[in-house]
């Protein structure tokens, strides 16, 4: 009966594409929508999870977020990196200075200093130049978007000057640094040229990034250090989702995504399961001959099942691929660089769509199961 | 029961809705139908023809009265039991023909034997076979809306009679054909359907294919008033004996 099931589904083209693409259409939209959102909140800690060498980020007890900093003491780093299991500690400036090109352009930007002895903390990926010709005097290197941004319609090269709080500093490198969470450059000093570029205060030292020893965990050391400093410790990952749960709770991101994927989920349950709700009233009468023949209530569980099945697989195979495929073209466009399709997100979508299917599937068995097989005697 | 009738109706009744919407449809119904007969359930619209063949084909519980149906009291037999029943046993034409537009002529005439598990590879060509047999040969392959009312009508009886059932019920055969298709119809029902171990039932208004019955029961509101044996049936009826041996 499977086959009947199945041509039964497939037999009215219209009616089965039409039942394939509202699945698609909910998939796509909701994969979509729940992707860009959690791209764009991790967004939000994209500078903490560019520093790669460190697993422990230290800071002012009151900091709560990357973009909130109040600056430690100097001092702060030597007690830090007295504190047992520390394997090394540097220091991690960030500022937002205004930086301008030399036919007026300018831009408000992140700008990172870097601890002068190792440069501990810069972005892996180079586009052009080195992280080594940082140590040059007055240099930055600056994050190809930022570059576009400053210069646009202009090829990449290195050594043109910008102009940064009346200090006068030359690229010499372009970095591909994970895009923030604001579409600003991101730039990268040596820690003690940062400071200057921003204008000297009394103390500056916004982050103190440390690795913790062979046999001891990062989560260990957080403890420690916060047990022994009275600083605040977090975990690359922890940071990561404090800055995370910083704009899902104090801006209005969560209501204004929450909200289209609210629309996405309703429409998408709405129309899938409509479409496959009508799909089936539309048959009845060739459920109820069925019935009349012979065939079983479980029988006929099974193919409703069996259609609803294949049309949400089909549907959401298909959703999933048009999802993919923005993700791809989009991947490499400036303001949404970095936005990919999470697995975590199609298992999310995968589950909704199972639930649509379900719950269409549970309201057809019902209209099945009441249906008298006498109704097809009625011409 | 009586062996030689496949049917036995004694006082049914069946209403529909309760209260002041209550509609008494069967007013205690007396009715047989015996095997190797093909018997006309005849009255106007409304009288009840369609309820009793619902009742007697199982597809729908009668609120009072006795059913008998091939020897076997319904009573004996619960919801599922009567499923299996009425796909062993019971065959149906229906004026709407009621095939599966997605599934061709032979897959159509084959539901009955996939539906008691029958694999599709042994289920096709038996009813190709049997298409081949009621002139549909050429046509095993076209899809209901490539078939004309009177052919389609062939496949659905080939369907009522796949699975060799020894109650075939059929409901206006020839309401949706014309009078040529309708003989044929009926024709090809007298010839390939009566049986000595199997009984037709057909609903019809049709006074134009009365020649083939063997009896007709009167039917009016809710009632058999009188059953007739007409002489110029187009088919004798098989003798009670025949199905006994």
């Amino acid at each position: 009966m499977n086959f009947i099931a199945l041509r039964m589904l497939t037999g009215d083209r219209a009616k089965y594409f039409g039942l394939v693409f509202a699945i698609a259409f909910c998939t796509f939209l909701l994969e979509n929508q729940t992707s860009i959102f959690t791209n764009v909140l991790k967004r939000t800690a994209s500078q903490i999870l560019d520093v790669t060498d460190a697993e422990v980020w230290v800071m002012d007890p009151k900091t709560e977020y990357w973009e909130q900093t109040k600056a430690l003491k100097d001092t702060d780093l030597t007690r830090v990196r007295s504190v047992p299991g520390v394997l090394w500690a540097v220091r991690l400036f960030k500022g937002n200075p205004v930086a301008k090109t030399l036919d007026g352009k300018f831009a408000a930007s992140f700008l990172i200093g870097l601890d002068d002895a190792t440069l501990a903390g810069a972005p892996r990926k180079m586009l052009m130049g080195s992280w080594e010709r940082l140590r040059e005097p007055d240099s930055v290197v600056v994050d190809k978007a930022g570059y576009i941004l400053l210069y646009p319609g202009e090829p990449l090269e290195l050594g043109r000057t910008l102009e940064m709080n009346d200090h006068r500093v030359t690229i010499v490198g372009i970095s591909d640094a994970s895009a923030p969470f604001v579409s600003l450059p991101v730039m990268h000093a040596r820690y003690s040229e940062a400071v200057n570029f921003l204008g000297r205060e009394r103390t500056q030292l916004s982050f103190v990034i440390a690795r913790p020893a062979k046999g001891t965990s990062p989560e260990a050391l957080t403890r420690r250090i916060q047990e022994r400093t009275g600083l605040r410790a977090r975990t690359t990952n922890e940071f990561m989702w404090d800055c995370i749960r910083y704009y899902l709770k104090n801006t209005g991101i969560p209501i204004n995504f929450g909200i289209t994927i609210g629309v996405a989920l309703v429409v998408g349950t709405v129309v899938a399961g409509q479409t496959f709700y009508l799909f089936t009233l539309e048959n009845l009468r060739q459920f109820g001959a069925l019935k009349a023949i012979g065939v079983t209530n479980g029988r006929l569980i099974g193919m409703i099942l069996l259609q609803a099945g294949t049309a949400a697989s089909l549907g959401f195979a298909l959703g999933t691929a048009m999802a993919a495929t923005f993700f791809e073209i989009t991947l490499n466009v400036i303001a949404t660089r970095g936005f990919v399709l999470m697995w975590q997100n199609v298992a999310l979508t995968g589950a909704c769509i199972l639930f649509v299917a379900i719950v269409a599937s549970v309201l057809s068995i019902r209209r099945v199961l009441v249906l008298e097989p006498a109704t097809v005697f009625r011409g | 029961m009586e062996n030689h009738l496949a049917v036995e109706c004694r006082r049914v009744k069946k209403h529909f809705g309760e209260g002041e919407t209550r509609i008494e449809v069967l007013r205690g119904v007396d009715f047989e139908a015996r095997f190797g007969e093909l018997s006309f359930l005849v009255g106007p619209s409304g009288c009840g023809k369609t309820t009793l063949i619902s009742v007697v084909a199982g597809l729908l519980e009668r609120t009072a009265g006795e059913l008998g149906i091939l020897g076997r009291p319904m009573d004996e037999l619960n919801g599922t039991d009567r499923v299996l029943f009425r796909r062993k046993n019971v065959g149906f034409l229906f004026q709407q023909y009621n095939l599966l537009p997605a599934l061709t002529a032979a897959e159509n005439v084959a539901v009955p034997l996939l539906a008691a598990g029958e694999a599709r590879k042994q289920a096709v060509p038996r009813a190709k076979e049997l298409l081949a047999r009621l002139g549909l040969g050429h046509r095993t392959g076209a899809l209901p809306k490539e078939l004309s009312g009177g052919q389609q009508q062939r496949v659905a009886l080939a369907r009522a009679l796949v699975h060799e059932p020894r109650l075939v019920v059929c409901d206006e055969p020839t309401a949706a054909l014309d009078s040529a298709n309708g003989e044929a119809v009926m024709e090809l029902l007298a010839k390939s359907a009566v049986h000595p171990d199997r009984a037709v039932i057909v609903v019809t208004h049709d006074t134009r294919v009365f020649h083939f019955a063997h009896s007709i029961a009167h039917m009016d509101d809710g009632r058999i008033g009188e059953v007739t044996r007409p002489n110029g049936a187009a088919h004798a009826p098989v003798h009670i004996q025949e199905v006994a041996a």
